[in-house]
């Protein structure tokens, strides 16, 4: 009879593989070289990382009302934030209207919400997020602009602020992504006239910087356009961004288009389904997973490339705050300003990134070949 | 080197007179390169056709142009009474009554396996949900795997992803049955599920056209056997004739060479 196996216990690793001391050991203190690097690394760090925050803490000034609030101290000057807060999440909207901004806000916060709960189903999903992306851009509208229902009018130079920034990010990555699916789709097309069409949409737009875009459809467009006709700043700045992305976004669609197995199609073709039938359940969902990455890239880019709006005269973020750099009783603040756009910026991108990741992560099903 | 002893007995047959598909005269080329030369058959009612031959002897390609994956250049298809022609609807029409196994599955990885089988019969038979996923549990226990119907397909063997895509089709309720290799791409193991799922499918009836090597379950379940090369139909015989006694030098040499290997 065989004798049977009995295998080793597991021992329990060695203390300096594991935990902090393993990792310190393994990634920092190796061999003396990397001992050297190391320490260079935190001298290094400590000569750039303490001054900036002793600058932007310890020596700032938090509290106040003025600028001679700030004299005392000789770190930044945050007060000059403070002073002009509501300024640069509103702009130049009334004050007394501010409230419609925050309802807007605030009604896709709450409408939006479910979206993000995993328990509720996905077809519910669908039509909630269909929905909203009808109704909601309309009571937005009204909301903003007034002039109904007796809510005050408020021109569309007088928004400013995040509050822009945010108006012109939400309409074009809204409009840019169904677009570029659809020039995407356009551009594989087997019809030779939509394909035309679509290469030569996309390669015009992908072929002049944004600013170009943006001056001439300030400039440049009422020259074309009949006495008397005029388009709203903010409105042709929207269609210019929009347009610029989509070009983008469709080539971004297009790659992950190119990835999806020929097969696919035919599966889905031979169960009798149709073209838009076979894109909308079957190609796109898998080419937009694959391309969720491209696609936050092109998002991250617009809503930093928004603030190239100043250059029409638009006070989004960043130009309400160079704005206020340049008021006379608050002079010499600037990098404060910069330095809180930037973060502001950086909040918000870094934001979409991560909900991509999460994202990317929650779709898989396990299925890499 | 074939799963011959694994198939079932001879099914008996009982065969109508109805033409299932037609294909009349049919040529097709790939720019210069005449793939498709004249290819003329019929197939009646609860037929079961094996096509076999070498690879590039247009095998695929034929089966292919019956559901108008392919197009062809010349000649006349005839499907369940329908002339194939570049109309999408109709094509689209013929496709929900002639279900297509592939070599390589085309699951729907983003799908779960109930969702593979129940995506066509809501969106194109636009049957309501709960009747479909009924449905689709039928079928998915007649090939024997309902226990997998909530997993997505890559997280099932090969095999368990061919008989998924057999009940996919299946679920359309189709009149016909093209299969093109469905186990070329499975290991030896697995070769055996996916033909006994084929075998029960034939003994219900089902017309079934199969582009296959397994010559096991050509000689048990074939009620004709079409040999293909350099894309004509060089014999077409009963299985018992085929094996035994080939009328042509090219099928002979095709069969001492898959046979004695």
């Amino acid at each position: 009879m065989a004798e049977s196996h009995i295998p080793h216990p597991d021992l329990p690793p060695p203390a300096n593989v594991i935990g902090v001391f393993g990792w310190l050991h393994r990634n920092l203190l190796s061999s003396p070289l990397n001992i050297a690097l190391t320490v260079l690394a935190l001298y290094l760090l400590s000569i750039t990382i303490l001054p900036l925050l002793n600058w932007a803490v310890f020596d700032a000034a938090w509290s106040g009302e003025t600028r001679a609030d700030c004299q005392a101290h000789s770190g930044a000057c945050w007060i000059f934030i403070q002073a002009h807060f509501d300024q640069f999440m509103y702009g130049f909207y009334p004050e007394a209207q501010r409230w419609r901004v925050n309802t807007a806000v605030l009604l896709l916060v709450l409408s939006a919400a479910p979206l993000f709960v995993r328990a509720i189903p996905n077809a519910y999903k669908v039509r909630l997020g269909l929905g909203l992306l009808v109704i909601y851009p309309i009571i937005a509208y009204m909301l903003f602009k007034g002039g109904l229902f007796g809510l005050s009018g408020v021109d569309t130079r007088r928004w400013g602020g995040l509050f822009l920034t945010l108006v012109i990010a939400g309409v074009g990555m809204t409009a840019a992504l169904p677009l570029g699916v659809l020039l995407a789709l356009g551009r594989r097309s087997q019809m030779p006239a939509i394909q035309t069409l679509c290469v030569t949409f996309i390669e015009f737009w992908r072929g002049v910087p944004l600013i170009t875009v943006l001056f001439m459809s300030s400039v440049m467009l009422p020259l074309f356009l009949p006495e008397g006709m005029n388009f709203d700043k903010l409105l042709r700045a929207l269609i210019g961004v929009t347009l610029f992305q989509a070009a983008y976004m469709a080539e971004v669609v297009r790659g992950g288009l190119q990835a999806i197995p020929k097969g696919q199609f035919e599966a889905a073709a031979a169960l009798g389904l149709g073209y838009w039938k076979i894109m909308a359940l079957i190609v796109l969902p898998q080419a937009l997973k694959l391309v969720i990455p491209g696609i936050v890239n092109t998002f991250i880019a617009l809503f930093k490339d928004t603030s190239l709006v100043l250059i029409i005269g638009l006070f989004d973020l960043m130009n309400i705050v160079h704005n206020a750099t340049t008021n006379p009783e608050w002079l010499g603040f600037s990098t404060e300003g910069y330095v809180f756009a930037a973060a502001v910026y950086w909040l918000f991108c870094f934001s979409m990134s991560r909900y991509s990741q999460s994202l990317e992560k929650r779709l898989h099903t396990g299925h890499k070949r | 080197m074939n799963a011959s002893s694994t198939v079932a007995a001879p099914v008996s047959v009982s065969l109508s007179d109805q033409v299932m598909i037609h294909m009349e005269n049919v040529h097709k080329w790939y720019g210069a390169f005449h793939v498709l030369k004249n290819i003329n058959l019929t197939v009646r009612k609860g037929e079961r056709i094996v096509i076999c031959g070498p690879s590039g002897s247009g095998k695929s390609t034929t089966i292919r142009c019956i559901n108008r994956l392919e197009e062809y250049q010349r000649g006349r298809i005839v499907v369940d009474g329908l002339a194939l022609t570049n109309d999408v609807k109709l094509i689209e029409q013929i496709r929900r009554e002639v279900g297509m196994v592939f070599q390589h599955f085309n699951l729907f990885p983003h799908l779960t396996v109930l969702e593979n089988c129940v995506l066509a019969p809501i969106w194109v038979r636009k049957m309501p949900r709960k009747q479909a996923e009924a449905f689709a549990m039928q079928y998915l226990e007649r090939v024997k795997i309902p226990e997998q119907a909530l997993k997505y397909p890559g997280q099932l063997s090969g095999g368990q992803q061919q008989r998924v895509a057999i009940a996919r089709s299946l679920c359309m309720n189709p009149k016909i049955m093209l299969f093109d290799e469905p186990t070329s791409a499975l290991d030896p193991e697995m070769i055996k599920e996916v033909l006994d799922t084929m075998v029960t499918l034939a003994e219900e009836g089902m017309t079934m056209l199969c582009v296959t090597h397994e010559m096991g379950f050509a000689k048990t379940v074939a009620h004709r056997v079409i040999f293909m090369d350099g894309g004509e139909i060089i014999e077409e015989n009963t299985p018992e004739e085929f094996f035994t006694n080939p009328r042509s030098d090219r099928t002979q040499l095709f069969l001492s060479q898959i046979l004695h290997n």
